[in-house]
């Protein structure tokens, strides 16, 4: 037995010859705790909010989520931007069904000599507005309802509705010192009706019992032994598990750009930067002149009093200042409004490096469009609550088990996708109620192949 | 069944003692400890233990608790709109090799192209595509490729250059001379005319590699025009070959091979095929696929060219010395005579191939397998033009020599000719990629691009066009050579312009130009076959062939490998060096091809150094004042007084690490052997060969994998097959029938169950083998295995041995190149290989019969691998896949063991870096090239680059189904079949192999399976019940016995040597 622990002492040194190495091995600590269950309740709220809100939309066009996914890349309802403001639109064009083609296909609506369309062109720099076919007169009127609606910010008006985030009470530490202070108690009373009795039979003449320290009891040394013994395989069997996991990891960007303030107030679609999330296994990381699309017009930070920005360790930050590093690398000269070019004409822009956060292992393949396109899976759902970070964390600790958990409960989009109609007997068990849903593992999901190759 | 004999060499049919050892040892290096009783004996065994566990923990530990990383993610600057990363973009373009052709479709992930595709909608190539073809991406991406022009050695500037060359063009004093190989493209030709025309007296010469100049030169006289007409293989009832590899190396292999193919699929249901007399003297692929073949010497080419002529026209009986040659001459002729036959010469002799064009007229073949309306333009070369222009370099009358596509100095015959000319030439360019053995004797070096980097276009056939367009921007500062032209010739504008401009003009519109360009094919809708009148000479054709005097004693003959060929940049790939020879099944190098009973007469033979040992005999060859060293490896099929080296071997350190030859590696120069007869140049030549006693390894892997005499080929002939269709399927039920029923079922009869109808038998016994040869539970019961399982059929018949589906998937599936060493071990990495057998009397090279079986992971539903692995890293899909987990892989190699098949292949060193442990990469010097920065831009992005230690096999290329599968998904349809294709399939210019979901009865794998093909259907050593998910069609034979089934045969060949 002795022989074993030796080896145990062999291998612990090994185990601490990095120091950093002992870091992976201590667990989360107490402190970090509340963020994350705050985190876990915040995206289960999330969740819920964007089933119902997509519940509503159902119901009647929401105008305003219409406007902010589609339309406020270019265009600001008080504002000309990209494109010319929006309120009072309805007053400024020939029909209601001009609209209609415009935001349709405006290019045919050029094409076909219509007068006040060509102007616009004319004014507007000959830029075609990129059409979107797929939206409903309703969502359209919708939109044109909303942006009549916007009211003009009255200068240090409203106040910012304080968010009043109070640190949620944690008893922990109180449990602890109690805990502890009774383990101590306990020994107290132990030793003390020990010495009593020995006091007692010394007394009454009774021979005494020699007493063997703590630290030479054979019962005890083997007790404390196996306990070490076990505790110390958790905890190595756990670190070597979480090796190379890197969940809540949250590096410091080139640029400090908010998911807060572009997916969260702003209410931007995900998939307009991250246009790859549906075509492609990579969601695509948007090169700046994706950003440009908009921060042509937007070239400061007008969110300072509602919505100030700070970094994960307090550090006040300048937004303005943040969107002129994108200039930088843009190549945008925010002065005349225009693009430096190289002497060949080309522009003068450069790559951000972003530091990556959410990296698989090599032998892994993650497709985003397998998920985002036909499992129809919410980006929050691996990514956590997106829209409410400003500097971006791992959210999920993209395990394996992780994945599998997800693969195992979640089903499939059987009857939408015209896919799985070879999939008989499941169709024939569903419609004998024989079976209420089909989940990624029954067509699969779980088999090494579908990941690994 | 069990009578038949194929072996897979001669060590393998005489079962050697060293053979043996390899069988019984399919891992062949002992392990790096002392495995006895003394390891447990041992004084301290414990703490030996101990110390091995303490290392691994640490090492284990110190390799994975580095610290991550910081990684970084950089998006584009400003993204291009046609990108998306992570999505695949396609281009047509086209592939030109001097006269070489084959119409593509790149693929390019991220802006790099990683992989080509045949493109199907040329009517030349079909889709199909060779090994040179498949490895032709990563020539793009070669190391010893130049980054910079060169002047006298020393990088210099293009405008320096540019400047240096129009003085001396203008000054011209003397004519400049342009040297190109074959030109497919018309847009080059009309630069090159512009040069010429700015430069009065200047000349353009053509010359070809390896010379088609016999044929040009005889069709000008037969027909009035120096041009090569096209050929229709597949409308050929006869086929008859003197000498001419069609399928592997001759003129257009790819389009031949699709037509050959398609002549030659058999069914029951159409029992038409070609049939295929070859007449040669090496053992080539095209002869290996014959039906009837006799060998002949080569100075006797001409010989049986007249005699097949005789018997045409006379019905004269040959008389040669060989009673096949001469059964297989009247043969021919007969079958000939009934019409729709074709004679094709590889010889480039004028007047062999003056009386090959007199036999195709008297057959008729002119306007029926032969169109002479449309020419085909892949060799243009003349010899005697190159010859005129070494002397003329000779003699100082050539000002300026620019050489583009051609490598003289080491491809010419008269090297130190050409050398010497060339020093007397004031200024001289080589447009050479690399610094090869020309590149080095030239003033200036201006590197041309890549095809992958360049515009382009082809005219492989008159009237038939093919646009090349780049897959990514030239990567070093190379310039196209038509750029050299225009600059010098002072044009304005870029080739590109330039090229846009004539298709510009030719197509009209920017539409119609667009649309060729992403068709990248522009063809008459159908083409129309016409003949022509013949007019040559052929009693004085016949009188020359009489007179050239057959050689005695030995001759040695100049060939070009399938891989290789004429040498170039292929000489420097290793993806190509490591492709095992379709015949020889040897890697890495070339070496002297003789026949066994020429072996044995060297003491070359089996019982001194046979083919286990890699040690091979070296022998002097001598031919023409040329003596040259090489090693002998045994061919049978090979005509005994024959002696074959390959091409593109022996080259310049500069070409690059895997090319590079000395005494020990790398092969020798074989261009020296050939001659300049006054006419055209001899691949042939009278030789002597001696013994040297020296020793030198080469790399063989027809000994690796064993199936140790077990049958795992089925053939007939198309006799045999016609008078009963069902043969094999009986077959098959004596060997399984009785495992079909259950002993106490219903009705079993004592051999199973037995249908009067094959077709419905041959369904019952393999639902019935299925469920009832096992005692373990049917798992294709399980309510997951319904929608999809994965099926893949080799066709015998059609599958010609080429070896494009090897480096097809080789490049599609990152698989790694072990170098010659680790081959010689049998460590390569091949996920595909193709099994070579023999048949017949090794001594009696007429009898040698050949059979090509691809073999890969046969993803058997009931696989022995699955049951044996510890970690359970290898487990079954239910789409029927065997899958490979690499990062669970312990590396027992207990699955190989297990795998009948013997397909697996274990990670033996760090190919490629992709271990964590720094300097742990395996080199060699020779495939070294492979793991720089640059060669590594050809790995696929979506296969996993496997690191030491694991094992690693066939995975029916799930990143492609997984990805069929999601498009389906994405688009809401359930999949197409033929959606989805294997890099093999793809990659076969045969269509040898289908694939498809099995449980989809429209599937063109269920149909052929269950239908069209179920007489020929066998599955590899099926009464073992691994239930493959990879079947075979057997092969069907045009002749009249096969040797293999043959007792009499049998029986003789126990007797041999």
């Amino acid at each position: 037995m002795c022989g074993k622990f030796g080896d145990c002492v062999v291998v612990l040194p090994l185990l601490c010859l990095k120091g950093t190495l002992i870091f992976n091995f201590i667990p989360v600590p107490e402190s970090f705790k509340p963020m994350f269950q705050k985190i876990t309740r915040s995206a289960f709220a999330f969740v819920i909010a964007l089933l119902l809100s997509s519940i509503s939309a159902y119901a009647a066009p929401d105008g305003k989520a219409i406007f902010q996914s589609n339309c406020a890349s270019c265009h600001n309802p008080l504002k000309d931007a990209t494109g010319p403001h929006l309120q009072g639109v309805d007053g400024r064009v020939p029909s209601k069904d001009w609209i209609y083609n415009w935001v349709h296909n405006s290019s045919a609506v050029i094409a076909s000599g219509d007068k006040y369309a060509n102007e616009l062109y004319n004014k507007w720099g000959k830029t075609n507005m990129t059409p979107f076919p797929g939206l409903s007169k309703e969502e359209i009127d919708a939109v044109v309802t909303y942006v009549n609606s916007v009211k003009a910010p009255t200068p240090g008006g409203e106040t910012p509705g304080a968010t009043g985030e109070a640190p949620a009470e944690n008893n922990g530490w109180l449990y602890t010192i109690i805990t502890l202070a009774l383990v101590v108690l306990m020994i107290i009373l132990w030793r003390a009706n020990a010495g009593l009795r020995r006091v007692a039979s010394e007394k009454e003449g009774l021979p005494v019992e020699k007493e063997i320290p703590v630290y030479r009891n054979k019962v005890f040394i083997a007790v404390a032994a196996i306990v070490v013994f076990i505790a110390a395989g958790y905890w190595i069997v756990n670190g070597a598990i979480n090796m190379g996991r890197q969940q809540n990891y949250q590096p410091q960007q080139p640029i400090f750009y908010s998911h807060k303030v572009h997916a969260g107030i702003n209410q931007i679609n995900c998939l307009y930067c991250h246009a790859g999330a549906e075509k492609s296994r990579q969601a695509m990381i948007p090169s700046p002149n994706i950003c440009m699309n908009c921060h042509k017009q937007i070239n400061e930070y007008t969110g300072e009093k509602e919505y100030p920005l700070y970094t994960a360790e307090g550090k006040k930050v300048d937004g303005t200042a943040e969107i002129h590093k994108l200039y930088e690398y843009a190549g945008w000269d925010p002065v005349k409004k225009e693009y430096k070019r190289k002497a060949n004409g080309d522009i003068d822009a450069k790559p951000i490096s972003w530091v990556k956060i959410h990296n698989l292992p090599d032998h892994v393949y993650f497709n985003h469009s397998q998920h985002v396109k036909v499992g129809q899976v919410q980006c929050q759902r691996c990514h956590g609550p997106i829209q409410d970070m400003d500097e971006v964390y791992q959210f999920a600790p993209l395990s394996m088990g992780w994945c599998i958990n997800c693969h195992r409960q979640t089903q499939v989009q059987f009857a939408n996708n015209n896919y799985y109609s070879i999939f008989e007997k499941y169709h024939q068990e569903l419609q004998a109620g024989k079976r209420t849903g089909v989940t990624v593992e029954d067509i699969g999901g779980l088999e090494c192949q579908r990941c690994h190759y | 069944m069990s009578q038949k004999q194929y072996w897979k060499g001669l060590d393998e049919l005489n079962n050697t003692d060293a053979h043996k050892e390899v069988v019984e040892n399919e891992f062949r290096e002992s392990l790096p400890f002392d495995v006895s009783d003394s390891l447990l004996g041992s004084t301290a065994p414990r703490r030996d233990f101990l110390k091995y566990l303490g290392f691994s923990t640490a090492a284990a530990i110190l390799a994975a608790s580095c610290e991550m990383p910081v990684r970084r993610a950089i998006p584009y600057a400003i993204k291009p709109e046609d990108i998306v990363p992570g999505v695949p973009n396609y281009y047509a373009s086209t592939f030109t090799d001097g006269g070489d052709y084959c119409a593509v479709i790149i693929k390019t992930r991220d802006g790099r192209p990683i992989k080509l595709e045949g493109n199907p909608k040329s009517s030349i190539t079909k889709g199909g595509t060779s090994a040179r073809v498949q490895a032709s991406v990563l020539n793009l991406y070669d190391k010893a490729r130049l980054r910079q022009p060169q002047a006298d050695g020393k990088e210099a500037s293009f405008d320096a250059i540019d400047r240096q060359i129009k003085e001396a063009l203008t000054a011209n004093a003397r004519p400049a001379y342009i040297l190109t190989s074959s030109i497919l493209s018309p847009s080059t030709k009309e630069v090159i005319a512009q040069f010429l025309a700015k430069y009065p007296g200047s000349k353009h010469v053509v010359a070809d590699p390896v010379s088609y100049s016999g044929m040009l030169m005889a069709n000008e006289a037969s027909y009035g025009k120096r041009a090569l007409p096209s050929y229709h293989f597949e409308k050929a009832e006869t086929i008859v070959s003197l000498g001419a590899d069609f399928l592997g190396t001759w003129l257009s292999p790819i389009e031949f091979a699709k037509q050959y193919s398609s002549g030659r699929r058999i069914s029951a249901q159409n029992l038409k095929m070609s049939k295929h007399y070859q007449v040669e003297s090496v053992h080539s692929l095209t002869g290996a696929n014959a039906d009837h073949r006799a060998t002949c010497r080569p100075s006797e080419s001409g010989a049986v060219a007249v005699a097949l002529y005789n018997a045409v026209v006379n019905g004269t009986v040959p008389s040669f010395g060989s009673k096949k040659l001469n059964e297989v001459i009247t043969k021919a002729a007969a079958d000939l005579k009934k019409g729709n036959g074709l004679v094709v010469s590889g010889s480039n002799d004028v007047s062999v191939q003056t009386v090959v064009n007199a036999i195709n007229d008297k057959i008729g073949a002119n306007g029926t397998t032969i169109n002479w309306g449309v020419a085909s333009n892949y060799k243009q070369g003349i010899d005697a033009d190159m010859v005129a222009l070494v002397e003329a370099m000779n003699a100082g009358q050539v000002g300026t020599l620019i050489i583009h596509g051609l490598n003289p100095v080491y491809e010419y015959h008269d090297s130190k000719k050409f050398v010497d000319g060339l020093a007397k030439v004031p200024v001289t360019v080589s447009t050479a990629d690399r610094m090869d053995e020309t590149a080095q004797k030239v003033k200036f070096v201006i590197p041309d691009h890549h095809f992958l980097e360049n515009w382009g276009d082809a005219e492989p056939k008159t009237g038939f066009f093919s646009l090349q367009q780049p897959g990514i921007a030239p990567l070093f500062k190379t310039r196209a050579f038509q750029d050299n032209l225009m600059t010098w010739a002072g044009a304005t504008g870029t080739y590109a312009d330039f090229w846009k401009q004539y298709w510009m003009g030719k197509l009209g519109s920017q539409a119609n130009f667009d649309q060729t360009l992403q068709e990248g094919i522009l063809e008459p809708a159908a083409e129309t076959i016409s003949g022509a009148a013949f007019s040559g000479n052929v009693s004085d054709a016949i009188a020359k062939v009489s007179a050239n005097k057959v050689a005695t004693g030995m001759e040695v003959v100049v060939y070009q490998k399938v891989a290789i060929g004429h040498g170039g940049a292929w000489s420097n790939n290793p993806w190509l060096l490591e492709m095992p020879d379709p015949i020889t099944k040897a890697t890495w190098d070339n070496y002297a091809a003789v026949s066994p009973l020429r072996a044995k007469e060297l003491h070359a033979e089996l019982n001194g150094q046979n083919e286990v040992d890699a040690k091979k005999h070296v022998i002097k060859v001598k031919a023409g004042g040329v003596e040259m060293e090489l090693p002998i490896v045994v061919v049978p099929g090979m005509h005994n007084d024959v002696v074959a080296v390959a091409l593109g071997f022996g080259r310049d350190a500069k070409v690059g690490r895997a090319a590079a030859s000395d005494a020990t590696k790398g092969g020798k120069n074989a261009y020296p052997f050939t001659s300049f007869n006054g006419q055209t140049v001899m691949y042939t030549a009278p030789a002597t060969v001696e013994e040297t006693g020296k020793l030198y390894d080469i790399a063989i892997t027809q000994t690796h994998h064993s199936y140790e005499g077990r049958p795992v080929v089925h053939e007939f002939t198309a006799e045999e097959f016609a008078k009963n269709p069902n043969a094999l399927i009986e077959e098959r039920f004596e060997e399984i029938g009785k495992f079909t029923a259950l002993p106490w079922s219903e009705g079993k009869k004592e051999e199973g169950h037995k249908e009067e109808n094959a077709g419905e038998m041959a369904e019952k016994m393999d639902e019935g083998f299925r469920e009832n040869g096992t005692m373990f539970p049917n798992y294709d019961n399980e309510p997951s295995h319904q929608g999809i399982h994965w099926g893949m059929s080799f066709d015998l018949n059609s599958c010609i041995g080429c070896g494009a589906c090897v480096v097809g998937c080789q490049a599609e599936n990152n698989i790694s190149v072990v170098g010659k060493e680790h081959v010689a071990k049998a460590h390569e990495m091949h996920w595909i290989r193709i099994d070579r057998y023999f048949s017949g009397m090794p001594e009696d090279p007429d009898s040698i019969q050949t059979v090509f079986q691809p073999m890969t992971c046969q993803h058997c539903d009931n696989a022995p691998c699955e049951n044996v692995c510890p970690v359970s890293a290898t487990n079954h899909s239910s789409e029927g896949l065997n899958q490979m987990a690499y990062n669970r892989c312990i590396g027992t190699k207990y699955c190989a063991n297990n795998c009948p098949y013997k397909v697996r292949h274990f990670n033996w060193m760090d190919w490629n870096g992709a271990d964590c442990f720094d300097d742990n990469l395996y080199e060699d010097g020779r495939r070294d090239d492979m793991n720089d920065d640059l060669t590594r831009m050809v790995l696929n992005p979506d296969v996993t680059v496997r690191s030491r230690g694991v094992m690693e096999k066939c995975s029916f290329c799930v990143q492609r189904l997984q990805d069929g599968k999601l498009n389906a998904k994405k688009a809401g349809r359930p999949l197409i079949d033929g959606e989805v294709k294997t890099a093999c399939q793809q990659a076969c210019p045969t269509d040898a192999i289908t694939f498809g979901n099995y449980y989809d009865k429209e599937s063109a794998i269920y149909k052929l399976r269950q239908k069209d093909q179920k007489e020929r259907l066998f599955y590899v050593l099926e009464q073992i019940h691994t239930l493959p998910n990879v079947s075979y069609l057997a092969k069907v034979r045009n002749t009249d016995e096969i040797v293999a089934g043959n007792e009499k045969l049998d029986g003789m060949m126990n007797e041999h040597i």
